[in-house]
């Protein structure tokens, strides 16, 4: 069975975790003793109705405050699919949660609320999966019971949202009305709303083709570590152990390595089942060359004919996460991409990206907790990257506070400057 | 050409990549191994990762000293099989030394105990990275947590504060006396847990499985007769067909009425099953409603 991955976006209270509730609920995933415990705390707080965020709101703060704080990760299956649900917190204090749960996702469900339309933290949401290049995006016009399942509601809010995401780069976008409350449009179609043509939310789900959103073109191997097992049955034994970021190997390929730039080939891929003919992503494996050259974990294997950008200067747009300190020219970090670590300085912050207008604002001095702005890099160390839109895993990197060891950026590379 | 995973493989895949990136940037991580399926299955996960080498870390039991015996015996064999050390921290010691005191009533748990235990060894050996199979499914706190779970220097979670962790770049940075927790079965559920164990004929110990075996009820639950959980006075203990969803400590944790005896029907009555697995056998979380959370931010797996 095929996996695929999504993360909820949108407005505070606009219906997120309610409608992973509904979804849970109605497709006979929520076993009767969460259900149960659920009833119950809905009942003791006195709510009308069993509210299904708290199937997913699962720390004390959040059932206390009635709002997501972090990520909450929940599976289910049908038979068609297995699916890896990331249910992130609207609130805009909490954005870097919602990037954190959206930067693996196959498909984001943006809510919104149908009495309140586009909010600034539904555009920031929008902007956020589009730069994280999340490939499919569904526009769920949420409570629809609430606007008496208006056809025209739902139109004008879909023209809105299209109208935003044409000056984005968005991949595949879909609308679908629904109640997350009343389960309308969320695993069956809705009696409610006989004007609405499409699938219900769930079967969009099952039907999203995503087989070729993977860079299966741009062979890239970043190596992870060296098993060097120095036992008597593996006297010799070298391997190269990683996970396929890009493209095919096959036995027998000719390689490159960098940053030595030496050439070799694949002798074997191994994996502890024995070995495998060819390796995509995101198999973990273990390539063998037929030559000694030097090799370590960061170094890159790709093909002679197809290379990735070699350098220590880029350009990038970064997400800031860090309210304890801002991102400004001259600020230095470590920063993690693929498998190497190294030291950056801020040259340049270009600009500042305005979540509302998408204006450049040029000249700014500083970016803060969750403002978005591209800025150019440069590394001690020459770092073997694509661009983010060929390859999210080797276009991508973190930045990491060298005092306190958090995670306060996460950077999406455009290319060298 | 499709190129593509099974669900099984990509899970499988997203755990050796896990592995080997501690493996590689931390000093001395250890392997949490209880002899319960989510670490036979970590294990089995770990093996691979590094094959042909051998793990290039120890494994480390906390020991309750309220095992099943069972599972005491796989836990020995399976070490000794992959060749690994094994560090055993003794929960007993913990109580001899007076760093925790125990409850003294009969029957009682040491769950609780276990963080200490799990702590004190934690810094005594110096590990700065320690995998843990807890999956994310299994409880809502957890499916709140990081694959990398930082841990303060007094082994806590905070869960309002967690570092953003994006694509597979997992940020292991902490200071001296800080660590990490790692969870590699993170995304995997119960029934990827079974299909995993039957695709790659894994061994479990014979607990799992049902077999007949003097119990009695205990707050609704079917708890096994046992030199830590003797039967209170006055109830009824009686013989019945049973098997074990998750294995813990004796004292709190309850069998299932079963009739599953292979993989195959296991798989079917997890499939089936319409209540959680901490919820059908753990008698530690019914405490609360955040009793995970409040053990997690202390410090417990
Ligand atoms: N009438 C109606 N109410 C809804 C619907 N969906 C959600 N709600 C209500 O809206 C409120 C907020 O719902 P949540 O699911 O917690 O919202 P959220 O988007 O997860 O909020 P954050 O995670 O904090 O950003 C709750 O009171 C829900 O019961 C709907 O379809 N109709
Ligand atoms: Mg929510």
């Amino acid at each position: 069975m095929e996996l695929l991955r999504f993360a909820t976006a949108g407005s505070v209270d606009d219906g997120k975790s309610t409608l992973i509730g509904r979804l849970l609920y109605d497709s006979k995933q929520i076993f009767e003793d969460q259900w149960d415990a659920v009833e119950r705390v809905s009942r003791d707080r006195g709510e009308g109705y069993t509210n299904l965020a708290l199937l997913t709101d699962g720390l004390r703060a959040e059932r206390e405050q009635g709002i997501t704080i972090d990520v909450a990760y929940r599976y289910f299956a049908t038979p068609k699919r297995k699916f890896i649900i990331a249910d992130t917190p609207g609130h805009v204090q909490y954005t870097r949660n919602m990037v954190t749960g959206a930067s693996m996702a196959d498909l984001a469900l943006i809510l919104v609320d149908a009495r309140m339309g586009i909010q600034e933290q539904s555009r920031r949401h929008a902007i956020l999966t589009t730069l994280l290049r999340v490939p499919h995006i569904v526009l769920c016009v949420n409570k629809m019971d609430l606007v008496d399942y208006s056809e025209d509601v739902f139109e004008s809010i879909k023209e809105e949202f299209a109208e935003f995401a044409a000056k984005l780069e968005t991949g595949d976008l879909s609308f679908v009305p629904i109640s997350a409350l009343n389960g309308d449009n969320v695993v069956t179609r809705s009696v409610n709303m006989p004007w609405y043509e499409g699938a219900s939310l769930l079967h969009l789900l099952e039907d999203v083709y995503i087989a070729s959103d993977r860079n299966l073109i741009d062979a890239r191997f970043p190596v992870q570590y060296v098993i060097r097992p120095m036992s008597d049955d593996y006297h010799d034994y070298r391997g190269y152990a990683g996970t396929v970021a890009g493209g095919v190997f096959k036995k027998g390929d000719p390689v490159v390595v960098l940053p030595s730039g030496f050439t070799s080939h694949i002798t074997s891929i191994d994996t502890a089942d024995g070995p495998v003919d060819e390796a995509f992503p995101p198999m973990s494996v273990t390539i063998r060359l037929d030559d000694d050259i030097d090799v370590s974990r960061g170094s890159m294997i790709c093909r002679p004919r197809n290379q990735p950008q070699v350098g220590q200067d880029i350009d990038a747009m970064i997400c800031w996460m860090s309210e304890l300190r801002s991102l400004k020219a001259g600020d230095r970090f470590t920063i993690k991409h693929t498998t190497q670590v190294a030291r950056t300085v801020v040259k340049d912050l270009t600009y500042r990206l305005d979540v509302n207008t998408l204006h450049r604002h040029e000249g700014v001095p500083e970016l803060k907790l969750n403002e978005m702005g591209r800025v150019t890099l440069r590394t001690t160390v020459p770092l073997f990257f694509d661009e983010y839109r060929r390859n999210r895993l080797t276009g991508s990197f973190i930045l990491i506070d060298e005092a306190t060891n958090t995670t306060v950026g996460a950077g999406m590379i455009l290319g060298a400057p | 050409m499709h190129y593509t995973l099974t669900h099984l493989r990509a899970l499988e895949a997203e755990a050796i990549h896990i592995f080997r990136e501690v493996a590689a940037e931390f000093e001395k991580p250890v392997l949490l191994f209880s002899g319960g399926k989510d670490s036979i299955v970590m294990l089995q996960v770990a093996r691979k990762a590094f094959h042909p080498a051998k793990i290039p870390f120890p494994l480390m039991h906390i020991d309750t000293g309220h095992n099943f015996e069972e599972v005491i015996e796989y836990r020995d064999r399976r070490v000794e099989q992959l060749g690994c050390r094994l560090v055993v921290a003794s929960v007993q010691e913990s109580i001899d030394k007076g760093r925790v005191v125990e409850d003294p009533r009969p029957g009682a748990s040491r769950n609780q105990l276990q963080t200490t235990t799990l702590l004190d060894a934690i810094e005594e050996n110096g590990f700065d990275a320690v995998f843990g199979g807890a999956r994310r499914d299994e409880e809502k706190a957890r499916a709140k947590e990081r694959v990398y779970s930082f841990r303060d220097d007094f082994g806590q979670w905070d869960p309002k504060n967690q570092r953003p962790e994006l694509w597979s770049l997992y940020n292991g940075r902490h200071r001296p006396g800080e660590h990490i927790r790692v969870f590699p079965l993170s995304n995997w559920t119960e029934l990827d847990i079974w299909q995993y164990i039957a695709e790659e004929n894994i061994p479990l110990p014979p607990i799992y499985f049902a077999h007949r075996r003097p119990v009695y009820l205990s707050r609704g639950m079917l708890m096994a007769v046992h030199k830590v959980a003797p039967a209170p006075e006055n109830t009824e203990v009686f013989e019945a067909l049973v098997r074990y969803r998750t294995v813990g400590d004796a004292s709190c944790t309850a069998a299932i009425e079963s009739t599953a005896d292979t993989v195959e029907k296991v798989i079917a009555e997890v499939a089936a099953t319409r209540i959680t697995e901490r919820g059908a056998t753990r008698a530690d979380d019914r405490v609360s409603e955040a009793a995970m959370e409040d053990r997690k931010k202390l410090g417990y797996f």
